[in-house]
């Protein structure tokens, strides 16, 4: 294959990345409850946040509720995403897994890519 | 009348082990403990050698002086107090050593290692020495500086989380303009690395001065990061011929708000080093860290010191990223050792395990933890065995697997973080990285022509010389 541009421009918001796993396709929802029980089988508390995408670059998202505390159903965890999701359309969702033990987040991934702007 | 002591004078050479050898010794929590590997000249004892070893890094000397008497030695002496044999190797053995806390000077890595490796590695007694492994007590760890930053606030203030962190090392090493190595640093960022690094003899010479260098820099930083929306940093090497030089760039970098800087901390010095990362906790600067040197140090297995006492006493010293091997690349590494000291870079308890070359536990307390680096003829297709060795808490850089790709540095970026990506995920879906990572990497590059074409160029290329440096684990 002849060498190809790379097509990222400031000018395209759609070459806006949002952190781990925004470099492969969208997930699909069985992609999603996978990573969905990697969180819970960690034992780490899953959290919702959500954005405008223009203001993606803040640190502090506004949360969805509270983080779900010791939450280990899959299914309940998915239903707030789709909820977030339904309730902030056009908005970047991530889902995030808070390890109190190194007082991190353990994972941290955007389920539900806002429209670009 | 003072009856205190009834020792008496007697002038003239005695045996080491008279006085240094205490097999019946029990190690004290607040003791430093040391392990040594000892290949004495013929004819030496074992005890003997071990006592000779205890002696000459810590209180004794060749012969008694009467001044010996004006002290508690019994109090100062290290003591060795335990031989063990070392797994196939006839000649050698190894030699546990205590050292009482008061012999050292808190909060000095430093002064420790003054002692430890000091005379001693030139003593006539001993035909080889290497100290392998030391035992920190935790009033010394206390006293100690430690990481300005450690690995979870890094996340934090990088906004990672969930993944290794990317970067690569500019190449050519030396011989690019400022603005040019300034060009490649962006190719890199914009395709989705997370860092660049300068390189460890990248300082300031006539071909590129470290100002220019960092304003270039600085400004590949900047659009990178509004082009791709993520943080970018480029470690900015602020070694030095003159601690003060050293400051000066460090101060720079700060005010251009750049988020890391690095240090050569072997041939910088332990003390500069130190002040640095200092200097970085004051700052808010993260420093990243090469080990230039070590293999001076750490590669012959019968005399020397091994990288994990290097690896131990930069996390002292303080450190947030430390290049630590990458097991699968061109450089020497031994798997199961280097999983031993990304172990003692990273976590907060590490227990003796003789497989991975710890003969101590070692307690850190609340010391933050090293990102260890792997770096060193890495390409797309080692991604998944390095993601299954390193896990989430690691630095992977690919400096001619990113800037070798045939469409360039933003192409081969861009196929490293869809690799890593492709495995993140793949890991977390429970598959297996070392035994499907071709079929992982093949499907991630359905949807990334720059990581097929990665994928095709790198293909044939396998680094398996033989490790120099194995562990003592067997006969053979």
């Amino acid at each position: 294959m002849s060498v190809q541009d790379y097509t990222s421009r400031l000018s395209d918001p759609a070459s806006r990345k949002m952190g781990t796993f925004s470099y492969l396709p969208e997930m699909t929802k069985a992609q999603i409850r996978k990573q969905v029980e990697w969180i819970v089988r960690h034992g780490w508390n899953p959290a919702i946040e959500h954005t405008e995408p223009q203001f993606a670059g803040s640190n502090y998202w506004y949360m969805w509720k509270l983080p779900m505390f010791g939450e280990t159903d899959v299914d309940a965890i998915i239903a707030e995403l789709d909820a977030c999701h339904d309730a902030n359309p056009g908005n970047h969702v991530r889902l995030l897994g808070y390890d109190n033990v190194t007082q991190s987040q353990g994972a941290n991934m955007v389920v539900y890519r806002g429209d670009p702007v | 009348m003072n009856i205190q002591t009834s020792k008496t004078y007697d002038a003239g050479v005695k045996d080491y082990r008279s006085t240094y050898w205490e097999p019946h010794y029990t190690p004290k929590d607040t003791d430093v403990l040391a392990v040594f590997k000892v290949i004495p000249q013929a004819g030496v004892p074992r005890e003997e050698a071990a006592a000779a070893v205890a002696a000459e890094s810590s209180t004794g000397t060749w012969t008694t002086v009467w001044t010996d008497l004006l002290t508690d030695l019994d109090f100062y002496k290290g003591r060795a107090y335990r031989v063990e044999d070392v797994p196939g190797h006839d000649e050698a053995f190894y030699a546990f050593v205590a050292y009482p806390a008061d012999l050292f000077e808190e909060g000095s890595v430093v002064n420790v290692f003054t002692s430890l490796v000091g005379n001693v590695f030139g003593f006539k007694a001993v035909r080889s020495l290497r100290l392998e492994d030391v035992r920190f007590p935790i009033w010394f760890v206390k006293t100690c500086f430690g990481p300005p930053h450690g690995i979870h606030v890094e996340r934090d203030k990088m906004d990672k989380y969930g993944r290794p962190l990317l970067g690569c090392t500019i190449k050519p090493k030396l011989g690019l303009s400022a603005k040019n190595y300034g060009r490649a640093v962006y190719e890199c960022l914009r395709g989705g690395l997370d860092f660049t690094k300068d390189d460890e003899n990248v300082n300031s010479q006539p071909f590129m001065r470290w100002r220019d260098r960092f304003l270039f820099c600085q400004e590949a930083i900047d659009k990178s990061e509004a082009e791709t929306g993520e943080r970018k940093g480029h470690y900015m090497n602020v070694t030095a011929p003159t601690i003060e030089d050293m400051f000066q760039r460090a101060e720079f970098a700060k005010e251009l708000g750049t988020p890391i800087i690095m240090s050569d901390y072997l041939t910088l010095g332990w003390a500069a080093h130190n002040s640095l990362s200092k200097w970085c906790r004051d700052n808010g600067m993260l420093l990243h860290v090469h080990r230039a040197m070590h293999a001076v140090l750490d590669r012959n297995p019968n005399h020397g010191i091994n990288f994990r006492v290097l690896a131990k006493l930069l996390r002292l010293l303080g450190g947030d990223h430390l290049h630590s091997g990458t097991v699968v690349g061109k450089l020497e590494g031994d798997r199961e050792a280097t999983l031993g000291w990304i172990d003692l870079l990273r976590d907060r308890h590490v227990k003796e395990d003789r497989a991975r070359g710890i003969f101590f536990d070692q307690d850190w307390g609340a010391m933050p933890g090293v990102f260890p680096v792997a770096s060193g003829g890495i390409h797309v297709w080692h991604m998944p065995a390095l993601v299954a060795i390193f896990g989430n808490d690691s630095v992977l850089q690919f400096g001619g697997g990113t800037l070798g790709h045939p469409w360039g540095n933003a192409a081969g970026a861009a196929a490293n973080r869809v690799a890593l990506e492709a495995c993140v995920q793949a890991r977390n879906e429970g598959r297996e990285l070392e035994r499907e990572g071709k079929d992982i990497l093949m499907k991630a590059a359905q949807h990334s022509p720059e990581l097929k074409i990665a994928m095709e160029t790198w293909k044939e290329i396998k680094f398996e010389f033989d490790t120099v440096d194995k562990l003592d684990v067997q006969h053979r």
